[in-house]
C-alpha cells in the first residue's frame, strides 16, 4: 500500500526570532500554544498548534490559520520591550502530508539527513534538503509532515508522490 | 563526500546541505588602509595542500555561518566552531598538530 501525499490544509505559521533563553519569550510562546518549549532540533505539539525549533534564535509557531493574526498581535504585546521579531508567515510556506506506514522511506530517499528511527523519532524536527528544495519535516499522526516554500510546492508535491509511488526500499 | 557538524544546531550536515563561503579569518582592510593591504584582503588567498580553515553556511538547515578546519588533501575534518570566534581554539589547533606536525596556515602554526 503506497503512502498518500497530499497538500495539507492551510496552516497558521508565525516566525519568531529572539533569545530562546529569555524567560518572557519562553512564557509568551508556551502560553500561546499550551505546549512545552522545544529543545534543539525538536517540535512540541503538532502542526495544528505547536512550536518548532528552526535555529538557535528562531521558532516556527503553528496555530490554526484563522488565529494567526491575533496570535501575532498577542505575541507583540507580550514581548514589548524584549528584543524580538515576530511575523505572520502563513503564506510563505506550504505544508504537505505524507500518510502511510512508509513515510520515513518516502523522505529518506530524497534527503541526506539521517532518518534512522534512532535519529529521527517522533518529536524530531529536521530542516534539510528534499531533492532540490529546502524543507523541514517531522513525524506526525500516521505519517509525516513537510513544510517548504510555497514557490516550490508543485515540485515538492510531484517529487514526494513519485517517491511514494516507487515504494519502500526496505532499509528501515 | 564531506560531512561537517554544525556547531549551532548540532546536525551532522552533508556537504550538499551546506554552502561554502571561502577562506576563514580574513581581516578586512577598508578605507584608510594601504593599497597592498586592500589588495591582500581582496585577492590573496591561501591554497594549501593540508590543513585549511574555511567558512561554511548551514544553508539548508539552521542557516547559520560557522568555520571548519579540514585537510584539503584527505578531507579529514579537525573540527568546526561558530563564526563568532576570531581564532580557532587551542584545543582545535592541537588536534591539527597531532595529525599534521609542523603545519602552517597564515599566522596559525603548529609548533610541536
Amino acid at each position: 500500500m503506497a503512502d498518500v501525499v497530499t497538500m495539507a490544509e492551510p496552516l497558521g505559521m508565525i516566525s519568531l526570532r529572539g533569545d530562546h533563553d529569555g524567560e518572557r519569550l519562553r512564557s509568551a510562546v508556551t502560553s500561546l500554544t499550551g505546549t512545552a518549549f522545544p529543545e534543539r532540533l525538536r517540535i512540541e505539539g503538532t502542526s495544528e498548534r505547536g512550536l518548532a525549533w528552526m535555529s538557535p534564535d528562531e521558532l516556527l509557531i503553528f496555530v490554526p490559520r484563522q488565529e494567526a493574526g491575533a496570535a501575532v498581535a498577542r505575541l507583540s504585546g507580550d514581548l514589548e520591550g524584549v528584543h524580538h521579531l515576530v511575523a505572520d508567515v502563513s503564506d510563505m510556506r506550504v505544508c504537505l502530508r505524507i500518510d502511510g506506514p512508509g513515510a520515513r522511506e518516502v523522505l529518506a530517499k530524497l534527503t541526506p539527513a539521517d532518518l534512522h528511527p534512532e535519529a529521527f523519532g517522533p518529536g524530531v524536527f529536521r530542516r534539510s534538503r528534499l531533492g532540490q528544495f529546502a524543507a523541514g519535516f517531522w513525524l506526525e499522526g500516521q505519517g509525516a509532515r513537510v513544510i517548504c516554500f510555497r514557490s516550490v510546492a508543485d515540485y515538492a508535491l510531484a517529487l514526494l508522490r513519485q517517491s511514494a509511488a516507487d515504494g519502500a526500499v526496505g532499509y528501515f | 563526500m564531506l560531512t561537517l557538524t554544525c556547531p549551532h544546531c548540532g546536525v551532522q550536515a552533508d556537504e550538499t546541505e551546506l554552502s561554502a563561503g571561502g577562506e576563514a579569518h580574513l581581516k578586512r582592510f577598508g578605507p584608510g588602509s594601504s593599497e597592498e593591504e586592500l589588495e591582500g584582503y581582496l585577492f590573496a588567498r591561501e591554497n594549501p595542500k593540508g590543513p585549511h580553515f574555511e567558512r561554511w553556511r548551514h544553508a539548508y538547515g539552521c542557516g547559520k555561518w560557522f568555520l571548519a578546519a579540514r585537510d584539503t588533501a584527505t578531507n579529514q575534518v579537525f573540527g568546526t566552531y561558530p563564526a563568532s570566534e576570531a581564532q580557532p581554539a587551542d584545543t582545535l589547533r592541537d588536534l591539527v598538530t597531532a595529525s599534521r606536525p609542523g603545519w602552517m596556515w597564515r599566522d596559525f602554526g603548529g609548533e610541536a
